[in-house]
């Protein structure tokens, strides 16, 4: 059981009681891969019997799509995008993540309080209103931070993933840049600044990310396990990956395939033509 | 490379230089404040100063979210209080720094003392709840209609039979009838905004006085703060 303990103010109406699952935040910037390795400990912990609920940002029943409707139109103000984002990740935590974990659901979630913090920061938000913001968010069992030394090396994988430079996450609303690529260095170097900063303050478990897959996510299986009571995960649970099963496989593919929706694309599409 | 140079660092509550003059009305429900900042608007209009208006929950990026979670009953407090906040930066940083920039005057039909008293009515941290707003423009002046509860909750009954979910506070579980639950949760409001004259030198007007009379105080203090420099803005964009 962990106890229930919280950044800043405790949510209102919540109660605070010890928990049986486990939150497990996967973090990093753009283009790190946090998406695949969600996909591969999912799996992994499902097939040795763990219950699992992933999560993300904007994939609230509340703001979800509110937030996507609003960035299409590329119209939301720096501050309005902040709030939101808040909105969304206080719906999920109250009716996803501690649902599932008082049910002893283990919460995988891509992304957590800390990408919605740099991003914030890096658009100007005062880093203690931000931070206040995320009082309510629950303290997570571990956060894995995986990290790319350089911004160069993120667009390299960008390029890899044959998605191409998406407008949101090459920072174009900060015309830090001309260009796609220019801006997305300028973003992402701001950004990685950011996550530095924030990895004494909140304890982040660092991952080097610039290894092949495999090697990534094997490190991340040690590292869970402690977490989760390590006597009861066996060693050849841990090797349970050492041979990828056919769906770790899919996973697999799934990074090199690109992770850009239809639709943003078309808005990638939109930008580049307006942009001088 | 510093960051400011690229964007706009968020300015907190009582720092914003602006040339314009912001206005805001706050009251329950039923306390006549609509109205009033109705009045004062046609007058500063007929004087020739340039006014905009700036309602709450009027934000279109936020509308239909709002809509549709008090439709569906998702709300919790704390989303409740996140998603007005959303849609009062917005209406910030679209309706309301704009014009104060450009040396207009705007009016606010509530402001955040709206929400300071609403969410911390619902069970949320007064701190947290006002650390939310640091963004907001400190009003030049913050009118408090005081209306005594069954006063303001007569008006409400008559005017609307129907109240709805959140209005009524339903989804506290204060109690099962909408009218007493809105009536406890009126109470709690109220008691909220008298902590906040104090705290934010609210202008407490007295609701229970003739229109008339509640808007010339209004307008009285209100030229305190208007120069002829303000309607020459007008003479300039015309």
């Amino acid at each position: 059981m962990t106890e229930m303990g919280f950044y800043g103010t405790a949510l209102p109406t919540v109660d605070i009681e010890p928990y049986a699952g486990k939150l497990i935040v996967i973090e990093g910037t753009d283009g790190v891969g946090r998406s695949t390795h969600v996909t591969l400990l999912r799996t992994w912990l499902e097939s040795i019997g763990y219950a699992v609920l992933d999560t993300g940002m904007t994939r609230s029943i509340l703001a979800g799509r509110g937030i996507k409707n609003a960035r299409t139109g590329h119209t939301l103000g720096r501050l309005t995008m902040q709030l939101y984002y808040a909105a969304d990740f206080a719906d999920r935590l109250e009716n996803q993540m501690l649902p599932a974990l008082r049910a002893g659901f283990i919460v995988l979630t891509d992304r957590y309080i800390y990408s919605a913090i740099a991003r914030a920061v890096v658009r100007g938000a005062d880093p203690e209103w931000i931070r206040a913001m995320y009082g309510i968010a629950l303290v997570p069992d571990a956060v894995f931070y995986l990290r790319i030394k350089s911004a160069e090396e993120l667009a390299a994988r960008v390029l890899v993933s044959g998605g191409g430079f998406d407008y949101w996450e090459s920072g174009m609303d900060l015309g830090l840049g001309d260009d796609y690529y220019d801006s997305f260095i300028a973003y992402q170097k701001l950004l990685l600044r950011e996550f530095d900063r924030m990895t004494g303050e909140y304890g982040f478990h660092v991952i080097d990310a610039g290894r092949p897959v495999r090697r990534v996510a094997s490190e991340l299986r040690r590292a869970i396990s402690k977490v989760i009571e390590s006597d009861k995960i066996v060693e050849s649970d841990l090797h349970a990956g050492a041979v990828l099963g056919t769906k770790e496989k899919e996973a697999v593919k799934i990074e090199a395939i690109p992770k850009v929706k239809a639709s943003e694309t078309v808005i990638a599409k939109e930008s580049s033509k307006t942009a001088p | 490379m510093p960051l400011s140079k690229f964007v706009n660092v968020m300015i907190s509550y009582g720092y914003h230089r602006y040339p314009g003059r912001l206005f805001v009305v706050e009251g329950t429900d039923g306390s006549g404040k609509s109205t009033q900042l109705q009045l004062l608007y046609q007058w500063l209009k007929a004087e020739g100063y340039p006014v905009f208006f700036s309602e709450w929950n009027s934000s279109p990026l936020v509308k239909d979210t709002t809509r549709r979670a008090k439709k569906r009953r998702l709300f919790t407090p704390t989303t409740f209080s996140l998603l007005h906040a959303t849609d009062f930066a917005d209406r910030t940083e679209r309706d309301i720094i704009p014009p104060l920039k450009a040396g207009a005057i705007v009016l606010a039909d509530r402001y955040i003392y709206t929400a300071y008293a609403r969410d911390v009515a619902r069970g949320c941290d007064r701190a947290w709840v006002r650390e939310l707003y640091k963004f907001a423009v400190k009003p030049t002046v913050a009118f408090f209609f005081r209306a005594p509860l069954d006063i303001a909750v007569d008006r409400i009954s008559s005017a609307r039979p129907n109240l709805k979910f959140y209005e009524a506070g339903m989804d506290m579980d204060w109690s099962d009838n909408e009218e007493e639950s809105f009536k406890i949760f009126q109470g709690k409001i109220l008691q909220e905004y008298d902590h906040m004259v104090n705290e934010f030198g609210l202008t407490v007007i007295d609701g229970t006085l003739p229109i008339r009379s509640q808007q010339r105080q209004m307008r009285e203090i209100v030229s305190r703060y208007l120069k002829e420099k303000l309607k020459e803005k007008v003479a300039v964009s015309k």
